[in-house]
């Protein structure tokens, strides 16, 4: 199977075995740690392995794998034409040099890394794809994809940036376009039974991570939010229905924890909402430092996060119509920085920071992305009105700032105390 | 006995108190072999508690201590440390060997701060690298700088940038302790940018090594228009602040 896969074998094996070490130190360290968790690592452990035999037998089977980038692709759509929709390699440094030959330098990590993934034949999820989705969302992605486009053929959706009702009826012409495409791709006809089904699994997984999300709000903390960001990572990769279940199942777990008030730290640890930029497999490197600094983390507000699972799809609707307008209207709610204006962002912040009952907020922004870092000087002005503290950190995928970083981080925390 | 030890990049300082008092103060470059040095300030002291603050807080773990210790960052020891000596401090600015820290006090209490991340860009580092350039040792640099006029404005605060524009500027002809001067106004500007980001209320209290610069002191306090004598607060030992705070908050448990 691997051999069929344009893979650099060599390669790919150090990068598997680099990943291994990072995630014991980072993730097998824990104390105290959910019985639910060995899902996570059994996910993580095959993600480069038996996900991909998943994938190499749906495609034997005839179905066609989707590979994106952005929260905004509809995977109702794609599930309804029984295509399978996973997230493609971004989280790690790989094969940067030869992507500063297509992107500028100083163009973000997350960029960088899809591009180097693809070059240096890293990634067997792009190398599965039968089909790549780029998006119009930041400037950095949408000159990346003119350049990745000429290595591998990448469809790309037009994502406004604004929201007005031009705007909407903008992104409701693209998700037709998307359907289209996918049917044609897929040689399937999506119906109105399809596409409700579609919406439904969707759905399920974000009812699954809303789960999740509310079960934090309390003390102590009843999973680390490394464990957290985990789970939000593998609902890009997971088969849908197996991760909803095993969710479901870890988030019971929870709910006994709670119930006697176990944790994975002590009462009264200073509880932190990240909150910015996604953080893609394996990119921990943040939220490592951050619980080593006496704290924990609460919340993920991001597209690996709250933005990917806040919003459901209206589920009343029957007819093809009713059902792409509740679509659009779902998508249509996403507050990502790329939109201007974007206050709902500000307020979606400071209603996550109170519900989970955050001492502070660590905005985290990847170096050179104009959007987040932007709007870090907004949520602070936002938040310090709200009496909740805010550190804005800036960096990227290299391990060079991690002394920095846990002194600021470590300073931050003194100050919640 | 109590002791604050304060492990910087370029230097480790230790203060040890008794009742509050300070009973000794000592200062030790950081080598490349701290662990030892640490142990050599410590020889013949035997600590009833320990805090570490400094880059190399977290090294007193593997100091084989049978005394409690614990870790506290420089910011929070900075605080502590000038509030002591100047309970009106309103922000603390500290420059020590390869960070800039600007605090914000309230009540004594760290309301916010600033620091620069993963560059030594206009910190004491700078001041020592830019004074070999000049062959002039780092304790006497400040006065060089002084005896400068019309100082030409260096637009680079990269350490290794700066050095390309002063050898361009000296290619010029233009006078080397000019030279030398825009280069400490050039950190005067960077600096008072991440003052201002957390609020500069006076008096400001400016502490670590460089706090010993009388260049940098009179381009700072003509560019935050200190008030005579009570606008900008120097501590005798600048250098010493991180380790008393720390031995300070080994005090106060």
């Amino acid at each position: 199977m691997w051999e069929k896969l344009d893979l650099d074998l060599d390669a790919h094996d150090a990068l598997l075995e680099v990943l291994g070490k990072f995630y014991g130190d980072i993730y097998m360290s824990q104390q105290n740690r959910l019985q639910g968790a060995e899902y996570l690592d059994f996910v993580l452990s095959e993600v480069h392995g038996l996900r991909i035999k998943e994938l190499q037998d749906a495609k034997a089977e005839g179905r066609k794998v989707i590979g994106t980038f952005c929260v905004f692709v509809p995977e109702e759509i794609t599930l309804a034409a029984d295509a399978v929709h996973v997230g493609l390699c971004a989280g790690a440094d790989a094969g940067t040099d030869l992507a500063e030959q297509l992107v500028p330098r100083n163009t973000c990590a997350l960029i960088k890394s899809f591009i180097g993934f693809k070059m240096a034949k890293l990634c067997p999820f792009t190398e599965s794809s039968d089909m790549i989705v780029g998006e119009t969302t930041c400037d950095g992605k949408k000159k990346a994809y003119e350049a990745f486009n000429e290595i591998t053929p990448t469809y790309i959706m037009e994502v406004p940036q604004t929201k007005t009702e031009a705007a909407r009826a903008l992104w409701k012409s693209e998700v037709l376009r998307y359907l289209a495409e996918v049917e044609k791709l897929t040689g399937k006809t999506i119906t109105p039974e399809r596409l409700k089904q579609g919406i439904k699994t969707t759905n399920a997984k974000r009812r699954a991570l809303q789960r999740l999300t509310s079960l934090r709000a309390a003390d102590p903390a009843p999973i680390s939010g490394r464990d957290a960001l985990l789970v939000n990572q593998i609902s890009f990769y997971d088969e849908p229905i197996r991760f909803t279940a095993k969710i479901n199942e870890l988030c019971d777990e929870l709910e006994s924890r709670i119930a006697v008030k176990d944790g994975i730290a002590p009462a009264k640890t200073p509880r932190l909402l990240l909150s910015g930029c996604p953080m893609a497999v394996p990119n921990w490197k943040l939220p490592y430092v951050i619980e080593s600094s006496g704290a924990v983390i609460v919340g993920e507000e991001s597209c690996i996060g709250t933005r990917n699972s806040r919003d459901l799809v209206d589920e009343s609707g029957e007819t093809m119509d009713e059902m792409i307008d509740a679509i659009v209207d779902r998508y249509m709610k996403i507050d990502c920085a790329c939109f201007t204006p974007n206050t709902e962002r500000q307020e979606n912040v400071t209603d996550l920071a109170k519900r989970m009952n955050a001492d502070g907020v660590i905005h985290y922004s990847l170096l050179f992305c104009q959007p987040y870092t932007h709007e870090a000087l907004k949520v602070d002005k936002t938040l310090q009105a709200e009496g909740i503290p805010m550190l804005s950190i800036e960096t990227d995928y290299s391990m060079e700032d991690v002394e920095q970083l846990k002194t600021r981080i470590e300073a931050f925390v003194e100050t919640l105390a | 006995v109590i002791i604050g030890l304060d492990i910087g990049s370029r230097s480790i300082e230790l203060v040890a108190m008794n009742n509050r008092e300070v009973v000794h103060a000592l200062r030790v470059p950081t080598t490349f072999d701290p662990l030892s040095q640490c142990r050599k300030l410590l020889d013949g002291l035997r600590p009833d508690i320990l805090v570490g603050t400094g880059y190399g807080r977290n090294l007193i773990q593997r100091l084989g201590l049978d005394c409690e210790h614990s870790a506290i960052t420089e910011i929070k020891a900075h605080a502590i440390g000038a509030r002591h000596l100047f309970p009106e401090a309103a922000t603390v600015l500290d420059i020590g060997g390869q960070d800039t820290k600007a605090i914000a006090l309230s009540g004594g209490r760290v309301m916010k701060f600033e620091m620069n991340d993963r560059c030594a860009a206009g910190t004491g580092k700078f001041l020592e690298y830019t004074a070999g350039v000049f062959q002039i040792p780092i304790e006497e640099f400040g006065h060089y700088a002084m005896k400068g006029n019309d100082p030409p404005v260096i637009s680079s605060i990269c350490t290794v940038f700066a050095e390309t524009e002063a050898t361009s500027l000296m290619a010029q002809g233009k006078q080397p302790e000019s030279i030398a001067l825009g280069l400490h106004k050039a950190i005067i500007k960077r600096t008072v940018n991440m003052l201002n980001r957390v609020g500069l209320n006076q008096p400001l209290v400016f502490t670590g090594g460089v706090a010993n610069n009388p260049c940098v002191l009179s381009l700072l306090a003509s560019a935050i228009k200190a008030e005579e004598g009570t606008g900008l607060l120097i501590p005798e030992n600048p250098d010493m602040v991180g380790a008393l705070g720390a031995a300070l908050h080994a005090a106060d448990g």
